[in-house]
């Protein structure tokens, strides 16, 4: 276990320290995702600045939704990239050399990539977030900040397990993934909103498929005071995002690295 | 001309192959159009005074969806390899104009994905999503036109990215902000109606929203469709001009590392 953590640690370090090696590009492209990811707040601050509220839901409270949301993705992005990558690796057939390494395939993928980058929407994400929770901390108990934070970091998890099953079907079809792009950024981009104002399909979609809303929107609805019927609610639900993980990368090994068949290097 | 001509055929047909992507983007925009849909639906609930009715946004939003690979999204990848790689000499050597070569490659980039997959959407919107038809038959003709006129501006604004290419060295961080920034700016996040109004008087006059409000607005019968394809022709010369002159100072000093 110790020896994983180091190897884990030695790839992370060395992924940081070469990106900080083009210091300039990657404060670039941090701040243009910093920007780019805050024009996306911006849209809903318009629509909200002019409809006052959505599915009942003002500014500050779609802001902790919002921040939860795009923390929690900011950070999968950050640290598993290398899976969203993935299809990559396989089509040039890099693959082959992780598996010849006595390591884990999956932490060796997973580590291959730490995007400093990403900084760039997890910041955004925060200050969002900071703001939401500004207009609403008076209300809040120690026990609420717990479960923003674990909020966040179940999200993450769920974000991270759609990225290792996105890159389990490189496994199959070797090609462009569009629709996985979909239902990861659509995801995103659906549950920044309350999940109420959906139909019940996508309702179910986001929380027991690809459990996005389970890890955002239910904590939320216990932040904001929304869900005093139902309390263990908000708190039970974020657990599917780490087992929604555990059960992506138990099939990403036993399932699709079992299926490979390299295309050749 | 004839140069021109076929470049745009050829590309076009290359373009034409990816008919499975196509399908796949189809299902996204569907999607996303379903998640626009289920945002305004909510957001227009006790809604007193609009500036857009709820079923025009409702077809607004499906046009934004059948329009959206249009946009510029981007360098044209293939020549960002060859001006990666020195292969931008082979470029130089031919008998013909390179602006405008480059610029028949992205009018074939910005039309052939948009093609395959608007057909199909529009059909499926018209019949089950809500979307009604264009407002009269002169709304019809005046967005087919500045359709045509968002396509040739599109081009020039993705001409202008790959020649910025001769410039730079990684551009990512650039295309990022830029993509949000059109997304935001043409209608493609919220109708520019939906906008503060003195916002949306400065956002009509950028390039931008010549893009996919201007043709979208016309077909629903709003906007003045002469100022529409005024600016759209405005903004396609100043990009094309300025496309020309970037391109001549930039071979004049480029630098190729091998090819």
């Amino acid at each position: 276990m110790a020896a994983r953590h180091s190897v884990y640690l030695g790839y992370v370090s060395a992924s940081i320290r070469g990106q900080l090696q083009h210091r300039a590009a990657t404060v670039a492209l941090g701040l243009g995702q910093f920007l780019g990811t805050g024009l996306e707040f911006v849209g809903a601050v318009v629509l909200l600045s002019r409809f006052g509220s959505i599915g009942g839901w003002g500014v500050s409270e779609v802001a902790v939704l919002y921040g939860i949301v795009h923390v929690g993705f900011a950070l999968a992005e950050l640290f598993a990239r290398g899976f969203d990558n993935f299809e990559r690796t396989i089509r040039a057939g890099e693959f082959d050399r992780v598996l010849l390494r006595p390591r884990a395939a999956a932490l060796q993928v997973i580590a291959g990539e730490v995007q400093l980058s990403r900084l760039g929407r997890t910041v955004q994400g925060l200050v969002v977030l900071a703001y939401g929770a500004h207009a609403h901390a008076h209300a809040w108990t120690p026990g609420s900040w717990v479960l923003l934070v674990l909020a966040v970091l179940a999200g993450a998890c769920t974000f991270a397990g759609t990225f290792v099953l996105q890159a389990m079907v490189c496994f199959w079809t070797v090609s462009g993934l569009e629709l996985a792009n979909t239902v990861t950024y659509g995801a995103v981009q659906s549950n920044q909103y309350p999940l109420s104002i959906y139909p019940r399909w996508m309702q179910r979609l986001f929380t027991y498929v690809v459990p996005v809303a389970a890890t955002s929107y239910w904590p939320a609805l216990g932040l904001l005071g929304r869900a005093d019927a139902t309390p263990w609610l908000p708190w039970c639900l974020p657990l599917l995002g780490p087992i929604y993980l555990v059960i992506a990368l138990w099939l990403w090994s036993r399932v699709g690295v079992r299926h490979y068949q390299s295309t050749g290097s | 001309m004839n140069a021109m001509l076929a470049m745009f055929v050829a590309r076009a047909s290359v373009l034409l192959q990816y008919r499975a992507a196509a399908l796949a983007g189809l299902v996204t925009q569907v999607f996303w159009g379903l998640l626009f849909l289920a945002v305004y639906a909510s957001v227009y609930q006790g809604a007193s005074s609009v500036p857009l009715p709820l079923h025009d946004v409702v077809t607004y939003v499906w046009l934004m969806q059948a329009m959206f690979r249009m946009l510029p999204w981007g360098h044209d990848p293939d020549l960002a390899v060859m001006i990666r790689r020195g292969d931008f000499v082979a470029e130089l050597l031919r008998p013909v104009d390179l602006q405008l070569l480059w610029y028949a490659r992205a009018v074939a980039l910005c039309t052939v994905p948009a093609l395959l997959r608007a057909g199909p959407l529009i059909v499926l919107a018209l019949a089950f999503f809500g979307m009604h038809g264009p407002a009269s038959a002169a709304a019809l003709g005046w967005f087919l036109a500045s359709l045509a006129g968002a396509v040739l501006l599109s081009a020039a604004i993705v001409l202008n990215v790959t020649i910025a290419l001769l410039y730079t060295n990684g551009q990512r961080g650039v295309d990022v902000v830029m993509n949000s920034l059109m997304v935001a700016l043409s209608g493609a996040m919220v109708p520019l109606s939906l906008m503060p109004t003195g916002v949306a008087e400065i956002v009509r006059a950028l390039p931008f929203a010549g893009l996919l409000d201007g043709p979208a607005m016309l077909y629903l019968g709003h906007g003045e469709p002469l100022a529409v394809l005024v600016k759209q022709a405005l903004w396609i010369g100043v990009a094309l001009l300025a496309a020309r002159w970037l391109l001549a100072r930039a071979v004049a000093r480029v630098v190729v590392q091998g090819g």
